[in-house]
């Protein structure tokens, strides 16, 4: 797989001035990036060779620089996702020395720095890597199954109309806090990327949680995880073999407790299932 | 679906299957391991504890079936899951790292199915005694000549079977790999079972590892003791005929078996 172009190509400064610019600062690196022209073909590493890269630089923008020198030479870009650049979106993903967001603890790909790497370093950027995830193109991928997931959730009961009164309804701080913790989750993928079953059960884990810990997700709070997880699993993602991978390379540090938690939910809403049927929406 | 079938076949179901029947087969380990120890309190200990065991009757095979059933359905989700945890990952990274996962979680299956190969020697060897048939069958010289040969000799069986090296090297390495798999296995329960949260994590962490050194120790003390002279049978108080003390007809029938 780590197949090459054989001979690997030098991307020279399109400004000449970056150097003094940056008061001198400069790195150069070796790259070995994904390519895949689209979802059928075959992909394989590609080698670039960059120099000229100011250490203020992140990663994506040390990308836009490479794209740049490729398509003043005429070459297709390496198309990678991003959208906030401020590690809120949940959109860049990067696979990075075979670690999802790069391994700088609780930051995304957009929030990594090339200053974090040594001059001359060697440097793997691969796609998430997941049946569930295919490859669009080069380092994009495809998360609608997350979205699909989400979906089979449902809604919460709530009253429409005028906005209730704050305090109506009573939420334990513990509760609020929790649910809180559970909702920073960006859905940007990478739990699924780290973990070596691509088991997106992170992700869905958050997402129940932030509901099932509030009053206004108790309604639905049994067919939401039974549902949840059977779409999780129709979607080909893999187990949980309880390594917590995921929550390593979180860039909102989700706690892997929250597996815990799905794991007892989905235990107890399956032992109602059998006994008094929920009528589960997905089979 | 019907609602059972679609628990057993669902990710989360299977890690509860494995979970429990984990936590029966540990059970077993710890029983297990306590009884064997008994070898240290010399032949009559041993012994006569191998028959309060036999005399349980159709109580030990409800042991025995429920363990079996435990060790059967381990093993079939095992497989599922990790079938499933291959497929959803058709292409594999270049680059290969790991944040934390330690090497004993990404081995279970390789430390399961060589511990499974163990347990299938092991009860070939001293439960059906079709490896050494001859040291399977000692028995004790009887009491009562009128009785017969006396109790089942699991002390010399045990030692004679230890005194070959290939066997408590097999041994060794079996218990060592079993702990290596409880060494995460036992932690990974509370997970599962939706037991674990960052105040316990560390405790688990902890304890696993300490209850798989403490088996691994607890089991190996015996084919070591036995390699090393700790553990003999020449002090046999009625194993071996000559220093019985009524050498007569149960003796004889001991040394017929034994030839
Ligand atoms: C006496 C024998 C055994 C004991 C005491 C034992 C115990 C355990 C325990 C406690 C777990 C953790 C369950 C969990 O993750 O919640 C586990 C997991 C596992 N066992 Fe065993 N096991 C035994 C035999 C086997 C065998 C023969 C296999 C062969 C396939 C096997 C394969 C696995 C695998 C692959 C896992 C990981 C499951 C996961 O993390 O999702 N085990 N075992
Ligand atoms: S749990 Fe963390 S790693 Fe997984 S999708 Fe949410 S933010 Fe990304
Ligand atoms: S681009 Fe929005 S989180 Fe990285």
């Amino acid at each position: 797989m780590t197949s090459t172009n054989g001979h690997s190509q030098t991307l020279e400064t399109d400004q000449p001035g970056a150097a003094q610019r940056h008061g001198g600062k400069v790195m150069r690196f070796h790259l070995k990036i994904w390519r895949q022209a689209n979802p059928q073909s075959a992909g394989r590493m590609v080698d670039y060779e960059i120099d000229n890269v100011p250490t203020a630089a992140s990663f994506l923008e040390m990308l836009d620089i490479l794209n740049e020198r490729l398509v003043a030479r005429g070459e297709d870009p390496i198309e990678h996702d991003s959208d906030c650049r401020e590690g809120i979106c949940g959109t860049c993903s990067l696979t990075i020395n075979g670690i999802p967001h790069g391994g700088q603890r609780g930051s995304a790909t957009c929030q990594l720095h090339m200053r974090t790497f040594r001059d001359g370093d060697t440097i793997y950027v691969e796609p998430w890597r997941a049946r569930p995830f295919p490859v669009i193109k080069d380092l994009v991928i495809d998360r609608a199954a997350f979205d699909r997931i989400i979906q089979a959730g449902g809604f919460i009961t709530a009253r429409t109309g005028s906005a209730p009164e704050a305090n109506a309804l009573p939420v334990p701080k513990v509760a609020a806090d929790l649910a809180m913790d559970a909702a920073a989750c960006i859905g940007c993928g990478a739990c699924v990327a780290a973990c070596k079953n691509s088991s997106a059960m992170l992700f869905t884990a958050a997402k129940i949680a932030h509901l099932n810990y509030l009053p206004q997700g108790q309604a639905e709070k049994d067919t939401r995880v039974l549902n949840m997880v059977r779409q999780m699993d129709k979607e080909g993602f893999g187990g949980c073999t309880n390594q917590y991978e995921c929550s390593a390379v979180c860039p909102k540090e989700i706690d892997a407790a929250f597996i815990a938690k799905m794991n007892r939910e989905y235990a107890l809403a399956s032992l109602k299932d059998i006994t008094t049927g929920l009528g589960s929406a997905v089979d | 679906m019907n609602p059972i079938l679609a628990f057993y076949r669902s990710s989360i179901g299977r890690k509860w299957v494995v979970a429990i029947t984990g936590l029966v087969l540990f059970g077993f380990v710890i029983g297990h391991m306590l009884g064997n120890l008994q070898m240290f309190w010399g032949p009559d200990q041993i012994n006569s504890y191998a028959v309060h065991l036999r005399d349980l009757g159709p109580l030990l095979w409800i042991v025995r079936i429920v363990l079996l059933t435990c060790f059967v359905l381990h093993i079939q989700c095992t497989i599922a899951l990790a079938r499933a945890n291959r497929a959803a990952r058709p292409e594999k990274y270049a680059y290969y790292a790991t944040k934390q996962a330690s090497k004993a979680s990404r081995t279970m299956i390789v430390s399961g199915l060589i511990v499974l190969s163990f347990v299938l020697f092991h009860l070939m060897h001293f439960t059906f005694g079709w490896i050494d048939a001859r040291n399977a069958n000692l028995h004790e010289a009887a009491q009562d000549p009128l009785l017969g040969p006396g109790r089942h000799d699991v002390y010399r069986m045990v030692i004679a079977g230890f005194n070959h090296w290939p066997v408590s090297f097999f041994y060794l390495l079996g218990i060592g790999l079993l702990c290596w798999h409880l060494s995460h296995g036992f932690a990974s329960v509370f997970q599962t079972l939706g037991l674990r949260n960052h105040r316990v994590e560390g405790f688990l962490r902890w304890t696993s590892g300490g209850l798989a050194a403490l088996v691994f120790l607890g089991y190996c003390a015996i084919p070591l003791a036995v390699m090393t002279g700790i553990l003999t049978d020449t002090n046999h108080p009625f194993g071996t005929p000559e220093q019985h003390p009524d050498a007569g007809h149960g003796a004889k029938t001991a040394a017929a078996v034994a030839r």
